[in-house]
């Protein structure tokens, strides 16, 4: 594998002064990359001319893995592929299953799932914005939003005993019922979070050296977004209304009443914004559902040994990061014949080039941080 | 022996310009001392004040609270390995933290504590330290390439250009604010009283408080907007002058070029740091003896009178008495554990230090010698706080946006607020 | 305030002076030429500190020795350093090279020996507290126009320099 094949790396210089090109490697060792990514960049002095990902780093071979495991023994893996939101992890993949199984988990178990679902997604966004500040060079709301974390993570350890790797979903339902107290734990968070959102947004969005940091800094149009698949906060902040909850409801989400809150220029500026909003009507749609769980059995009634029939199902839902798919192919045994996921990562990452072309090398750090990449994910 | 003490310390001028050579030397060595504990105790302030504001602890092991930290840290610092990088130049390399630390420390000969306690008052006095901080970009510079590393040098460069920048800034700030110090006209926007236009400033440091003196105002108020902006672009520009937060791009870790002290270990880097520190107390009295009334107490005209003056003395015993109060309160909540003997007893002990001087500085024979330096000192301190806030709070400007702040806004508004001084300077 | 040690103070910075002007002129890496250099401004400084003039030696400092020595600075290390070094340290025109010393030593002397008529031997004290104001006075009283045509100088040269690093306007 030749990583550096379309950068054309001919480019010797006399001196700095008539440097025209110059190619600078940016880790896998970097405090700047979530995780362990390698962009090397062609720059022209300070301006970056292209980019070129190398990935693999953190390869485990998940989906290989998944052929030699049943359907069940498979549900543990799908959480440490995105580890900072693994609950959503686990309810693509239960979905994608019962889909393939026809079905449906009962009506209590989709509201569990949703409101630990949006617990998640807020986790996942409060670390987004804490490590994305941290880049951008402001070192406290990272500490600010790791302690507003830690209680959805109490939440969590509550509920499944895990914090990180939940595995709280199974396929048919959930196998946990909720604890006692679990509704008025979540109704606390609920009072309690606002403020703290607003205390984020304090210390950041009118902030001038914020502004000057985000605005105009990886622009990418709603066109280019649709092209290269890139889904998520990324696309909605480009101006494209595309949120999976509303567009194929699935779990308990048609339910609810929520908004999908849209950016206009594409930008960084925008795209905080956007995934601030969506923490908010993340505590709408889990005010709204803790309010109104329903009685009722958590676990469908599915066979003792999981055998679907021959045939093959493609599952989405809107996690955190973007739109995360299953492609499940079962040839009728107990084990999957294949198991594709699509990682809202991988595409994101790609639109990477297009976003830092033109701009300078203290901005692909920013973008980096607001694609919101997480690398087991992107590598699986 | 005695009275030779005393003697000196009726004298109406600083050591320097009595040609005392025993006393300025004795300064220096004061000076010298004080300013390598202010360097200590910044740094242990920093590190827990920025623990408080990030809802953490910051040190605590160390010592009662981590107040032996930076001594650790010193003592780590030393005993660490000397690299020196391959083809690196020696020379330049041994020497760029030499130049750096006593550029930082030249600057603090015309410091002025009171009237009579600087080491020396040049009468070029601003110019001095202006320059001698200039030099002080050199030692970045050459920092920056004797490391014979791609980065540092590019790290180096642009920190030098980011300090050759604001220092524009700061000097234009500085002589609006000597413009001011030639003014008669007392208080806020004055008229000269004797009718004339404006008289003979001066450059001597000592000389510019004890403008302020005369006109009865700190110039921080001055022909207010005018002082006030003009303290405001000095303020901004130091901050880009030490690189600090927000303006320190060329040294932090997560961008792609790290600083220009990358390949300095153990007691080199130290040597920067105490430079860095060093530089940032003395850009802070530049700033607070033109803005901010020196070493002159809060309304020295408006409350003046005997009972006020008792009051303004009694300042310095209660700041260490309301200090040893805390260091009693952390005893007090001390975990009641035998493992914690050790720091409880030291925390006691540096409390009922700290309540002993306090109770000195309360004597009036003390009280009153300790004034200047104690307002001085408190001012400076605000600073340095201020340092500390905008490291936690501000994210980092990125370069380019750095270079284009210090030339099209800055050095415009430093020139409109000289301009505009000098014609209010004569019209009123 | 009484002079003190003046000899001793004007030995020491000529000879300072002198001695780090030839090792700006035999060293090979120019960023030691450039550091020498800067010893040479800095003892210069002194100098005029000694001729009464603070203020010229002030503004000497910060704006040769840090202003003007720290963009040569730039320009030298940003230059590869490696086909500098293997230049020639001196060109070969040795014969044209003591001509012109000698009869620059010539003129020195002329100048020192016709100067010794017209100067003091022994200067006298100026007020040393009034240097700035004198300058100033000078500056932008009777020489107002020359100042305003050199920082007009100044500006073209800017504008000059800007156009020509520019990749595009």
């Amino acid at each position: 594998m030749n990583p550096t094949s379309n950068l054309d790396l001919d480019t010797r210089q006399e001196t700095f002064l008539d440097a025209n090109e110059l190619i600078i490697n940016m880790g896998p060792q970097h405090p700047a990359t979530h995780g362990v990514l390698r962009v090397i960049l062609k720059l022209d002095g300070e301006k970056v001319l292209g980019t070129e990902c190398v990935i693999g780093y953190l390869h485990r071979g998940v989906e290989k893995i998944a052929e030699n495991r049943t359907y069940t023994m498979f549900n543990p893996y799908v959480d440490r592929m995105d580890y900072v939101a693994a609950v959503s992890n686990g309810l693509g993949y239960c979905e994608a299953v019962e889909k393939l199984l026809n079905v449906e988990a009962p009506p209590r178990a989709k509201y569990i799932r949703v409101i630990l679902t949006e617990l998640n997604r807020l986790a996942s966004h409060q670390l987004w914005l804490g490590t994305h500040a941290l880049d951008i060079g402001a070192m406290t709301p990272l500490f600010y939003t790791f302690r507003d974390r830690e209680e959805i993570l109490k939440i969590f350890e509550k509920y499944c005993g895990a914090r990180l790797t939940t595995h709280a979903f199974r396929i048919g339902g959930c196998l946990y019922e909720t604890y006692d107290g679990f509704e008025a734990d979540v109704k606390k968070f609920l009072a309690f979070v606002p403020p703290k959102i607003d205390e984020y947004e304090e210390l950041l969005t009118t902030n001038r050296i914020w502004l000057e940091r985000t605005k105009n800094v990886g622009n990418i149009s709603a066109k280019d977004a649709i092209a290269l698949g890139v889904t998520g906060p990324v696309l909605r902040a480009s101006g494209v209304k595309w949120d999976l909850r509303k567009a194929q409801p699935y779990a308990a989400y048609s339910d609810f009443d929520f908004e999908i809150p849209t950016g206009q220029n594409g930008d960084t500026y925008d795209r905080y914004l956007v995934r601030l909003a969506e923490m908010r009507q993340s505590l709408r749609i889990i005010d709204q559902a803790v309010n109104k769980i329903p009685e009722g059995p958590i676990m469908a009634k599915i066979p003792k040994v999981i055998k679907p029939a021959v045939g093959e199902i493609y599952h989405s839902i809107e996690a955190p990061k973007g739109e995360l798919g299953y492609f499940i192919v079962s040839d009728g045994s107990t084990q999957p014949y294949r198991v594709r996921v699509r990682p809202p990562s991988f595409v994101n990452l790609q639109a990477l080039d297009l976003m830092v072309r033109g701009q300078l090398v203290a901005d692909v750090i920013a973008v980096i941080g607001t694609l919101d990449i997480v690398l087991g994910e992107v590598d699986r | 022996m005695l009275d030779y003490i005393t003697s000196y310390l009726n004298s109406s001028t600083t050591p320097g310009q009595a040609g005392n050579y025993f006393w300025a030397t004795v300064y220096i060595l004061i000076i010298f001392a004080g300013v390598s504990i202010a360097v200590m105790a910044m740094n242990w302030i920093e590190r827990k004040a920025l623990a408080h504001f990030q809802i953490r602890l910051g040190p605590m092991r160390v010592g009662p609270h981590g107040l032996l930290q930076p001594i650790a840290d010193a003592i780590k610092l030393l005993t660490k390995e000397d690299i020196i990088p391959d083809g690196a130049d020696k020379l330049v390399f041994w020497i760029a933290p030499l130049i750096i630390l006593c550029a930082a420390f030249t600057t603090y000969i015309v410091i002025p504590f009171g009237p009579t306690h600087a080491v020396t008052d040049l009468n070029i006095g601003i110019l001095f330290m202006l320059g001698v901080s200039s030099l002080g970009v050199l030692g970045v510079v050459m920092a920056g390439w004797a490391s014979n590393s791609h980065y540092p040098l590019i790290g180096g460069l642009r920190s030098s250009a980011q300090m050759v920048s604001y220092e524009v800034a700061m000097g234009l700030a500085v002589v609006a604010a000597i413009l001011m110090s030639s003014l008669h006209g007392m208080g806020f926007y004055g008229v000269a009283s004797n009718g004339s236009a404006t008289g003979v400033g001066t450059l001597s440091m000592i000389g510019i408080v004890q403008a302020q003196n005369e006109q009865q105002t700190w110039f921080l108020f001055k022909f207010f907007p005018l002082g006030f902006l003009a303290f405001g672009i000095f303020a901004i520009a130091m901050v880009a002058e030490t690189n600090r937060a927000p303006f320190d791009l060329p040294e932090a870790e997560s961008e792609l070029t790290a600083g220009f002290h990358t390949e300095y270990s153990g007691l080199r880097w130290s040597l920067f740091m105490l430079g860095e520190y060093a530089a940032m107390i003395a850009v802070s009295s530049i700033a607070v003896t033109l803005w901010m009334g020196g070493w002159m107490r809060p309304f020295p005209h408006w409350l003046a009178g005997d009972t006020w003056d008792l009051v303004f003395s009694l300042f310095p015993g209660i700041t260490f008495l309301v200090l040893a109060a805390f260091a009693f309160l952390g005893v007090i909540r001390m975990p009641k554990h035998p493992l914690f003997k050790i720091q409880t007893i030291g925390l006691a002990g540096f409390g009922a230090v700290l309540g002993l001087i306090g109770l000195v500085l309360l004597l009036p024979p003390v009280r009153y010698r300790i004034l200047d330096i104690y307002w001085f000192s408190a001012k400076v301190a605000i600073f340095m706080y201020l340092y500390i806030w905008y490291r936690a709070t501000f994210p980092r400007y990125r370069f380019d946006q750095l270079m284009k702040l210090g030339w099209k806004v800055m050095l415009p508004l430093a020139l409109g607020v000289l301009i505009l001084t000098a014609i209010l300077g004569v019209v009123l | 305030m009484t002079p003190v040690a003046t000899p001793v103070f004007f030995y020491f910075l000529s000879g300072l002076a002198v001695l780090s002007g030839i090792v700006v002129i035999t060293r090979r890496n120019p960023v030691h030429s450039a550091l020498a250099l800067i010893v040479t401004l800095l003892s210069l400084a002194g100098m005029y500190l000694m001729l009464y003039a603070p203020f010229v030696a002030g503004v000497q400092i910060i704006l040769y020795a840090g202003g003007i020595m720290v963009l040569f600075l730039f320009v030298i290390m940003l230059v590869s350093i490696e086909r500098v070094e293997r230049e020639y340290q001196f060109n070969k025109q040795w014969v044209v090279g003591i001509l012109a010393t000698f009869l620059l030593g010539i003129l020195l002397v002329l100048g020192y020996s016709e100067g010794k008529r017209v100067f003091p031997a022994t200067p006298a004290a100026l007020p040393e507290n009034t240097n700035t104001q004198q300058i100033a006075t000078f500056l932008y009283g009777n020489y107002l126009l020359p100042f305003e045509i050199a920082s007009l100088l100044l500006l073209v040269a800017i504008v000059g320099a800007v156009v020509m690093a520019k990749k595009r306007i």
